[in-house]
């Protein structure tokens, strides 16, 4: 009767004063000068009009910003798995799922709607409104 | 048997709710704030997709855009960011007049990128290209534009900060804002990101 299992309650770790990864110097002048790098090497491509082949220009383009935003995430916002037990990744994680199912829905959708409905669809050649 | 039933139910029920310690939860429940914040942008670049090709015979990216200004406001937004994390760092250590110094640092960068982008909005509705010009214009405008509102309002909420920070000092209070506003202005950034490589980048290709 006496005992009491939840003792333990409260002395879940906190290991920096708030629990939260601050980076350093160090850490925050990498993330800059690899953001400078990403940053500046697409707008350079691009300024300079690109590869003769303009969907790989996009691309490789592309690939630059995926990598800028992981070097952001890591080095600026201090993204690991273990701040708030996890929640925080799972959160992001969720977030970029509905993301990514939005804006891959949204395009495709439109994409095809744009397709099927030019031109022969055309009001005049079908002879409808005015 | 009844009695081995029942006395251990005293254990599995908690009669005190849990404690935290004030403001244990805010940062997580900021960065929750932040991925629907990040829905919504997301919802916006969505709506550039569609509409991105849809000038209506007007103006499009090529004739509109200048990737220097593009590439100048870029380099603001960096900076920013890492003087920000140096304010951070500074506050870390317990240094408020640093953290000030550093604060002081990172705002006229933000000012600097809000003027630029107000400067290009003119100029393109003086040259006719106003949001009402072609589905293109209002998406690009819808886009751009709520990145630019986020960076007005984290700009205010930098001053508010500073005037707290130089009030009361580095109190706990504080540092959880200054976090949050850490978040904001870095999430800002990666937003930033986005907008640079699919609207200016891919258009000008």
């Amino acid at each position: 009767m006496s005992a009491h299992p939840n003792d333990t309650h409260g002395t879940h770790g906190h290991t920096a004063e708030d629990g939260h990864d601050h980076g350093s110097y160090k850490s925050y002048i990498i993330g800059f000068v690899l953001s400078v790098i990403l940053t500046a090497i697409p707008f350079y491509i691009v300024m300079s009009g690109g590869f003769e082949n303009r969907s790989l220009t996009a691309l490789v383009v592309i690939a630059f910003a995926v990598a800028q935003i992981l070097v952001h995430m890591v080095y600026f916002l201090h993204m690991n798995g273990k701040s708030d037990e996890g929640w925080t990744m799972m959160s992001m994680i969720f977030t970029v799922i509905v993301v990514v199912i939005m804006l891959a829905g949204s395009l495709w959708v439109m994409y095809n709607l744009n397709a099927n409905m030019m031109p022969q669809m055309n009001h005049d050649t079908l002879g409808f409104g005015s | 048997m009844s009695a081995n039933v029942q006395t251990p139910a005293q254990g599995y029920w908690e009669t005190e709710p849990h404690h935290h310690e004030e403001g244990a939860s805010t940062s997580l429940g900021f960065w929750v704030y932040l991925m629907s914040d990040c829905l919504m942008f997301a919802v916006l670049f969505a709506v550039y997709g569609v509409l991105g090709q849809n000038f209506a015979a007007g103006p499009g990216p090529k004739a509109l855009f200048d990737l220097t200004l593009i590439a100048i406001n870029t380099g603001f937004l960096l900076v920013s960011s890492i003087t920000f994390g140096f304010a951070m760092l500074a506050m870390v250590k317990g240094n408020q007049r640093t953290t000030l110094i550093w604060l002081s640092v990172t705002l006229p960068l933000g000012l600097a990128f809000l003027a630029l982008e107000i400067y290009e909005f003119h100029h393109l509705i003086h040259l006719g290209a106003g949001p009402q010009r072609s589905g293109f214009l209002s998406a690009f405008f819808a886009l751009v534009g709520t990145h630019g509102l986020h960076v007005a309002f984290g700009s205010i909420w930098l001053v508010t900060l500073m005037v707290q920070i130089n009030r009361h000092g580095l109190i706990p209070a504080n540092r959880r804002r200054m976090s949050c506003l850490s978040m904001f202005w870095h999430f800002l950034d990666v937003i930033w990101i986005g907008v640079f490589t699919f609207v200016y980048l891919l258009g000008m290709i």
